[in-house]
Formats: structure tokens, sequence, C-alpha cells
């Protein structure tokens, strides 16, 4: 249920008159429920037995907001921006790390695209190393957004391509073919999620709320291109490691039991950067930018280049080409 | 109101019963607990206990779920005819039939539950409070046919229960309008989680028209065949009568289903294999292997020559009539049909992954002790509606406030086929 919903009143009436505003139900049970914990809270201050410190309790109040919070789809800017702010905190009570949550939206006119070129990826793999850092990607499960088919040369096949090279690049008689979320225009994954939390954003980034995810993984089932990761298990990235400049809706930290995926490094591209990806890429094999936009070097691409996409009889209309020089 | 003492009974008959009853409920208990335990690791440590992958994102429980959301479906095999053809062969077998549906959709929720990585956020599928993608998620139409079947069936069966508890015909008219919607809701609860899988492009194993009636054919076996069992056992160990014609009818859809099962997996061995395409490389792998990835192969083919030999040996008449054929042969099919549906269809649809690349899966032990669990809760839930349901059925238990021209309350030493016209409910306040 969307919270712009909220002008429908509470059945009883008395919940949404007392606090002066329409409540929907969540809102309404959210109020008790965080009332329940808040009463409970200042019990405990008065009690020095508890043996619990103000911090454990923040933390406690806080996690339980956040459980009972909705789909970042449908906040409103207000519990955009409290949520943010209560993620933030955790952040800092938890693990002890300062951290930057942006909620950037989509700029309006721009829809991004990325192409590869093959001609250039020579398989140094700089991309999945910058992706990892970039992303917060859990360290202990080595999880990869990006990966780098090696193929024989003369045959575009990924059943005979390997992915798990471990040698001197680029090999002989190979080139070298990198895939990741191609951002679908019409993703198989958003449509099959059972409870609406994955979606494209209107600058064609599809989005995960990692809080909302049941972790169902029905989108990993659903996903052509396997671009979508699990967490498996509580994900791991060394502090001194984590990139503090995060999104809610991109690299920020993730838990156990949720689907995560890349976002063309959402906290990046919308502030009009490149992905982390295409600039650490060494030979420019990585091309990105605004399909909207006439004189951008994508566009370029696409009219002046021979390009190709993966599994295009599928029909899920990816936004990531691949050409040759 | 009878509602106490229909209680009170139930849980008399549930609780009471010889040694060899109390140390099958102790089993199946240690097996639940032991279950529980795996499971309380998947809680604390997440779902990296089991031997799923980001490539083998779906294991041993969505098999499973598969595998019992048919069992739930075949009910009907019975309920059909005995409520809606009034054919009375069927009449006795039809609650414990209902029965095995309960408990198979207990299952399939359970299975479902256990296979969320984020259990505690379940509640965002609730519309009103979280948000349910339908109608365009497959998954949510899920969510909402088993559900709503586990509904009817607790409440049709319970309604007919409770009416001759308290001594009263039930009333046609109060449940067979919803008898009949049960029926079209059988089909849909298995149909919706076929499409759940063929509606993925992405999943050539599974994107194929084949699945949805490939999915009722082989539920129609293996659900049968199970109550055939079921009744079997009740037969030997109970006084409840079941009619010979039960058996011979309840054989005949299983066999008819069985073979139907198996002229669809010929079509698809057909489709995959003689003009092998990118398409057919998941069937490649489960009935060949790839290179050394072979994990599938003696899993698969085992299951295939279940079903061949257990289908063959049932178009036999005498064979089929001799229950001493028949028990076996309908024990090979369960387990044939629980393997080509369960890890023969979900597993290989994800080997190799979209982009060709070969992971296989092996179940841990956690993952092993959640579905053992998870079965013997159902075996459990089984066990209990059958006992509650048997006497209850034989007129042995009956409401105390029950008048009758023999006292007051009714208290029968052996199965009759008498009818409850002799008994009237006393009006108490």
């Amino acid at each position: 249920m969307s919270d712009d919903h909220t002008s429908e009143p509470s059945p009883s009436g008395d919940t949404g008159s007392l606090l002066q505003k329409p409540v929907d139900r969540r809102g309404a049970l959210g109020m008790m429920l965080a009332g329940a914990v808040a009463g409970s809270q200042a019990l405990g201050a008065c009690s020095p037995l508890s043996g619990e410190t103000p911090e454990e309790r923040e933390v406690k109040v806080l996690a339980w907001r956040e459980y009972i919070k909705g789909n970042y789809r449908f906040m409103t800017e207000e519990e955009r921006a409290e949520t943010i702010a209560r993620l933030e905190r955790l952040a800092k009570l938890r693990g002890g790390v300062d951290v930057a949550i942006q909620g950037t939206e989509a700029q309006p006119g721009v829809v991004f695209g990325y192409a590869f070129n093959i001609s250039k990826c020579k398989g140094f793999r700089r991309c999945v190393e910058a992706c990892i850092n970039e992303n917060n990607l859990d360290r202990r499960a080595a999880t990869q957004y990006i990966r780098i088919f090696e193929m024989q040369d003369g045959e575009v096949n990924l059943d005979e391509a390997d992915a798990t090279f471990q040698h001197e690049v680029p090999a002989e008689g190979h080139f070298y073919l990198g895939t990741q979320c191609f951002q679908c225009a019409d993703p198989p994954c958003v449509r099959v999620c059972p409870v609406g939390a994955t979606w494209q954003e209107p600058d064609g980034i599809t989005v995960i709320d990692y809080d909302w995810c049941i972790g169902c993984r029905y989108c990993m089932a659903a996903c052509p291109y396997w671009a979508r990761r699990f967490n498996w298990s509580e994900p791991e990235v060394p502090a001194r490691d984590l990139n503090p400049n995060q999104h809610y809706l991109g690299n920020r930290a993730r838990k156990t039991g949720v689907v995560e995926k890349c976002t063309f490094c959402i906290h990046r591209t919308r502030q009009g950067r490149l992905p982390a990806c295409a600039e650490a890429c060494p030979t420019g094999a990585r091309v990105f930018g605004n399909l909207l936009d006439p004189d951008s070097e994508i566009r370029w691409v696409l009219a002046n280049k021979r390009v190709f996409r993966l599994k295009e009889d599928l029909k899920t209309e990816p936004r990531f080409w691949y050409f040759t020089d | 109101m009878h509602l106490g003492p229909f209680l009170r009974t139930a849980l008399d008959s549930a609780t009471s019963g010889g040694r060899r009853y109390h140390l099958w409920m102790g089993g199946l208990t240690v097996l639940i607990v032991a279950g529980a335990y795996a499971y309380s690791l998947q809680l604390r440590f997440g779902l990296g206990v089991t031997g799923m992958s980001d490539h083998v994102s779906w294991g041993l429980y969505i098999s499973n779920f598969t595998f019992l959301v048919g069992m739930a479906a075949a009910a009907m095999m019975l309920v059909l005819p005995a409520y809606i053809l009034e054919d009375v062969d069927f009449g006795r077998a039809v609650l414990m039939a209902e029965a095995v549906a309960v408990a198979a959709l207990i299952m399939s929720l359970l299975f479902v539950v256990v296979d969320l990585g984020n259990p505690f956020g379940s509640w965002h599928l609730i519309p009103g409070l979280g948000y349910l993608n339908w109608p365009r998620s497959l998954l949510s139409w899920d969510v909402i046919v088993l559900n709503g079947y586990l509904a009817l069936n607790l409440a049709i069966p319970l309604y007919i229960l409770y009416s001759r508890f308290a001594g009263r015909p039930p009333a046609k008219t109060k449940y067979l309008p919803w008898m009949y919607i049960s029926v079209m809701w059988a089909v849909s609860i298995h149909l919706v989680t076929a499409f759940l899988l063929a509606g993925l492009p992405a999943r050539p194993f599974w994107n194929t028209a084949l699945l949805g009636p490939r999915f009722l054919a082989s539920a129609f076996t293996a659900g049968p065949a199970f109550v055939i069992l079921l009744l079997y056992f009740i037969r030997q160990t109970t006084r409840y009568p079941i009619a010979d014609g039960a058996f011979a009818k309840l054989a005949l859809i299983t066999t008819v289903a069985a073979q139907i099962n198996l002229v669809m997996l010929i079509s698809e061995l057909f489709y995959k294999f003689y003009w092998p395409t990118e398409h057919s490389i998941n069937a490649v792998y489960l009935f060949a292997g790839l290179g050394d990835h072979r994990a599938l192969v003696p899993w698969i083919w085992v299951a295939v020559a279940l079903n061949v030999g257990a289908t063959g040996a049932l178009m036999i008449h005498p064979v089929r009539r001799n229950p001493n054929w028949l028990m076996p042969a309908c024990a090979l099919l369960f387990v044939g049909i629980w393997i080509e549906k369960g890890i023969g269809l979900v597993i290989p649809g994800f080997i190799p992954s979209p982009l060709g690349e070969i992971v296989e899966y092996t179940p841990t032990w956690a993952e092993l002790a959640v579905t053992a669990g998870v079965w013997a809760t159902g075996l459990f839930v089984l066990t209990v509606l059958v006992k509650v349901a048997l006497p209850i059925e034989l007129g042995e238990v009956r409401s105390p406030y029950l008048e009758t021209p023999h006292g007051p309350r009714i208290v029968r030493p052996r199965a009759t086929r008498r009818r409850y016209e002799d008994v009237r409910p006393v009006r108490t306040r």
C-alpha cells in the first residue's frame, strides 16, 4: 500500500484525530508500537537495573522503527529523510562508522545507457575491483556484480566462455566480454517481485529497497543475465575499506538474506559522475552516458558503431550494448 | 453449543493411542525438534548454511514446495466424485484425502517460509499493511491461492465433522457451493505454481507451455497414490470401512494420470533432444551431465525407472487389483514423481546459469534437517487430523449434549452403517 493513500482515515478515527493528521493502518500500527517501545525506553531509563546503556536502547528503538517502516518507493520525502537519518545513526552506533547516505532522485531528462567495446577490453578486471570497493560488496563471500568472460576468437558463445580465468591477460586468441546488470527497459525481475521491493527508476536504473526485500529470490530466477546477488550470510566490509559515500538505493549496507545488484553506481551517476567501472577501465572499453542527450558519447556509439545486445530475443530491452572498433 | 466437547474430544483422540502410535508421534516430534534447531541456525547465520548459491538460488526447499502443491491439488480427485457426483465408494475416503490436502498445504507454505532470506519481512506481503504485487507477480498469485485453498480445505471438513459430532447431517446447501469452488481452486493452485516457473524466459528449462499440464498430470499421479497408501493403512489398522471400490477407482485414476504424465515426459524429451538447441542445455545436464558435472543424472534415471516401472505394472489389471502389488507400485510412483518434479525440475533450471556457467548443488545437513522437519510436521498434522476424524466418522464419539432413543449419549462399540437420524440435538441453553 502506498503512503500517498494517507487521506484514508483510520477506521476508529481516534488515532488520527488525536494527532490531527490522517493515518493509514501501517502508520497507526507504527505509532502505537513505537510508542510502546518509547514507553519501555522511558521505563528503562528510570530503572538502573536494566543494565542497558543509552546507546543500546537507542539502537533498539531505531532498529524497531526501521523494521516497521514502509517501502521506500512509496515513502514521502519526509519519511525518506527520516529513514536515512536512522540508518546513518545506526551505522555510527553499531559499526562506529560515519556514512553519508543520499537519496538523490533521478534527474529529469536522463536515461542511462552503457556500451562495452569488446575490441578494447583486455580482461584486466580493474572494473571488477573498482566495483567491489565502490559498492561495498561483501568481501567474505567475494561478491562481484561484473563478470568478464574470456571467449575464443571467432564466436560469441557464453556456454564456452570462462569467467574464472586466472592467468596472464590478454590471452592469445581470445577476447573479453563483460556483463553486469543491463538495466533492462522491461525488467523481468521487477515484474516477478511479490512485494514490489525492486522497481525501475525514471532514469532507467532498476533498484532494490534492501529493507523491503523478503529474500524469496524469485528475481534471481527471473533475470536472464544473472545480474542479481544474494546475501547468503552477513555481509562483511572492513571499516577501513568502507565507502562512506552511499545511496539508499545503492551501495549502503546490506543485510543477511536480501538481494542486491548493480545500480550503475547510482550514488555517483546521479551526481553527474561516471560509474566506478567506467572510470577504472584502463583501456577505454566502457562508454557510459545519457541516452536522451544527443551529444553524448553513448549516442555517438549507438549511431556510428555496429552494436548488439545479449539475448535480444527475450525482449527485455537491455540498456547495455556491445560494439567493436 | 458443542464446540467445547468437540475440541476436548479432538484433543483426546489425538493424544490417545497404542504404543506404536506414540512411538510414531514421538519419532516425528524428534524430527521436528531437530528441524527447528537447524532452522534456528539458518536464522542466525543466514541461508549460507544451505547448499544454495547465487548460481543455484533455489534448492531442496522450493523443490519440495512444487511437489507438495501438487499433492494438495490432488485431493480434489476424491472430492470431485464424492461430493459432486455423489459416488458412495469415495464418500468415506474423501475426508482423509482432504486431510492429506491440508497437511500438504501446510508443508508447502512452510517450505516457502524456510526458503525466505528475510522471513521477518513476510508482513510486507499483506495487502494494506505491506504491498502485494498482484496481479503482476505470479508469486503473489500463489500466496493468494494457497492460503485460500488452505482455508477451504480446513473449513469444509471441519464443518462436516462438526455437524456429525453435533448429531445433524451436514447441510448440502452450506458446503456444496464451497466444494465446487474448491475443485476449481485445486486446479488453480497447481497451474499457478507451474506458471510461476513457466513464466520465466530466462530459464528455458521451465519456459514451456507443457509445464502446467505436466504439473497437473504428475500431481494426479502422486496425490492419489499417496491417498491409496493412507487408506490402505487405515483399513488395515482401524475399523473404518473403506470400500474396495474406492481402491479400484483411485488406482485407475493413478494409472491414467501416470500414463498421461509419461506421454508428456516423452514429448518434453523429444522436443529437447531431437534437435538440441541452446535451450536444451539444462535437459542435457539433467539426463546426461555436462562433462564432469553429473550430480543429477543418477537421480533422474532412478525417477524415470520408477515411473516407467510402476506405471507399467499398474497397467496390468491383476497387478492393480492386488493390494500386495498395488501398494509397492504406489509407493514407487510417489518417490519417482517426488524426484522428477522436485529436484529433477527445480534444480536443473539453474544449471548451467543463464550466462552458461556450471555450478552444481548439494544440500547441506542443515538443509536436509529442515526439510525432514517440515515433512515431519506435515505427517504430524496429517496423523492428528486422521486420528480426530476417524472416531467421529465412525460415530464412536459424539457430542455429550445429544439425546438418543437409547439414552443421553451414544457410545457405539462397533462401527455400523447406521445413519444419524436417530440422534437429535438437545437444546442446551
